[in-house]
């Protein structure tokens, strides 16, 4: 029997994503080992945790980009190792994503970036295809850039024009990656507005993977503080805050040494400056 | 001892997977193709692309290896008083030998590098991770375009270099050196046969397939960083030329 002609509807709930016992490692190295999280329909959900700890592998593997190794993903009742490539595509066509970068195509301009979903998955005549493109960027502030070329773009609108990208199909689920990196005061207060505006007006579930800690605050429901490979503190915001954990303490305030240590794991520090007849090796194209 | 036949063993098997994997995705371009000319203004994109932007460097490169041919022919044939068959063996080397394998050089050279890079860094930048969130797939939406581009603007190109090859010859022996124009293009045309003029156009079609191929292979698994892209492009330069040149052997062995 091919399991993936007919895939296993778990029960809908109240969570439009659930992750049960999640295992996935890069080579030899863990990255979530046993990792459960649920994500409530039409709640802003916010993915939190130093660098490294897996935040983006997450949002792939919940995007069916990568397998794995072992655990449960289930996506609106449906389990993602049960779905073939081609329902994982039909399952994208209810997602957006945000990229960190923006991720908008070099070679045509707004209009077309935002047109580029509707081209490609149907067949409606230009003229409202031209219609849908407006309102999308007029929600995003950027219908006066339509003509623009990314290359024109500074970080921000090219997030903004991202954003409407994201939105051009009323998807279901909206995922944010790393939404407020590099982005300037203002940028950033109007990403976090629009993100609060889709998720309020348009009832999307959005998943936000950020570690700006006072953003975040201000919009999501939920919050998740993933380190070592699991969660290490859920709840709201206010809770996080109020949590004593050493781990969520450092992260919550920014504290520089503690529990994710400052220094990576090395030598003694004056056993090797003692050292004699021992080079290190300079990075290649360093000198 | 060891340890050099272990690292053999080692990069034979390596380069053993990397051929059935470049096969794979050989494959898989061909499997989407059918749908990728159904959108036929995609791939006119990518001949535009792979082919016109290429006109200027195949044109003047053809100008001048012809002229350089008939000066040489030239040289060599008047010590033996045959001057006049030098249009013929111009003509002859132009269409099956120098035509194809240039064209094919330089096609790798110009556009398999602007594949190369451009998928390249599409996948650096995470235009073709997007691509995939908006369940479009990106092999058939980037990369078949761009390979049919390529297939279909090589032949083209040959064709092009070999006429403007055989100007530049005109050029040197009959207009700078005086051979008669008449016994020029009569030798050149009862020596020249439809299926020369064919073996040419179909070494430039497999020749357009492999550099092609291996230009949108290179790009699109490239490592995404600026040293994984430059990496890429030197790749599909250095194996476009040393496969063009092993099959062209290949096809004159088969074709002689």
């Amino acid at each position: 029997m091919n399991a993936a002609a007919a895939p296993v509807e778990v029960p809908k709930s109240e969570n439009l994503v659930e992750i049960r016992g999640l295992h996935y490692a890069v080579g030899r190295r863990p990255v979530f080992s046993g990792l459960d999280i649920d994500m409530r329909r039409g709640r802003i959900t916010a993915i939190m945790g130093p660098s490294g700890t897996g935040k983006t592998t997450l949002l792939r593997l919940m995007t069916g980009q990568i397998a794995p190794d072992s655990g449960e993903i289930i996506v609106d009742g449906l389990n993602l190792r049960t779905l073939s490539r081609s329902q994982i595509f039909q399952l994208r066509r209810r997602m957006g994503m945000l990229f960190q970068s923006g991720a908008l195509l070099t070679d045509i301009d707004v209009f077309e970036n935002v047109a580029f979903p509707l081209r490609e998955h149907t067949d409606l005549p230009e003229r409202l295809i031209r219609h849908i493109v407006l309102t999308k960027l007029h929600a995003v502030g950027l219908r006066g850039a339509a003509q623009m070329l990314p290359s024109e773009l500074s970080g921000g609108m090219a997030r903004r024009v991202a954003l409407a990208r994201a939105i051009v199909m009323d998807p279901d689920i909206l995922i944010y990656d790393e939404p407020f990196a590099g982005l300037d005061p203002i940028s950033m207060g109007v990403i976090l507005r629009l993100i609060r505006q889709m998720n309020d007006a348009l009832g999307i579930t959005s998943i936000v993977v950020s570690h700006d800690v006072q953003e975040l605050s201000t919009i999501a429901h939920e919050t998740y503080l993933l380190a070592e490979g699991r969660v290490v503190a859920s709840g709201s915001p206010e809770e996080l805050h109020a949590n004593t954990s050493d781990i969520v303490r450092q992260f919550m305030n920014g504290m520089a040494d503690g529990p994710v240590p400052f220094h990576f794991p090395a030598p003694d520090y004056s056993t090797q400056l003692l050292a004699r007849g021992e080079r290190r090796r300079t990075p290649r194209g360093e000198q | 001892m060891n340890a050099f036949l272990g690292d053999l063993w080692y990069s034979a098997r390596e380069s053993l997977a990397t051929l059935g994997r470049v096969f794979l995705f050989f494959l898989q371009l061909i499997a989407f193709t059918p749908r990728a000319l159904m959108r036929f203004r995609l791939v006119v994109h990518q001949i535009f692309n792979a082919g016109a932007l290429s006109l200027v460097i195949i044109m003047t490169c053809g100008l001048f290896v012809g002229m350089v041919l008939g000066l040489l022919g030239y040289d060599l044939l008047s010590r033996v008083g045959s001057e006049e068959i030098l249009g013929a063996g111009a003509a002859l080397a132009l269409t099956k030998q120098l035509g194809p394998v240039v064209t094919a050089l330089l096609f790798a050279g110009r556009a398999g590098t602007a594949l190369a890079s451009e998928l390249g860094l599409m996948r650096a930048t995470d235009q073709l991770s997007a691509m995939q969130m908006m369940a479009v797939d990106p092999v058939r939406r980037v990369v078949v375009p761009r390979f049919l581009g390529g297939v279909i603007a090589m032949p083209c190109l040959t064709a092009i270099f070999i006429s403007i090859g055989v100007f530049g010859v005109q050029l040197v022996g009959v207009e700078q050196v005086g051979i008669d124009s008449g016994s020029f293009w009569s030798q050149m045309r009862s020596a020249v046969e439809l299926d020369d003029i064919g073996e040419g156009l179909l070494k430039g079609a497999v020749f357009g397939i492999a550099c092609s191929l291996i230009a949108v292979y290179e790009g699109y698994n490239s490592v995404p960083t600026a040293e994984g892209v430059g990496r890429a492009t030197t790749r599909t330069v250095v194996i476009s030329s040393v496969v063009t040149l092993i099959l062209n052997f290949i096809l004159t062995a088969i074709m002689l």
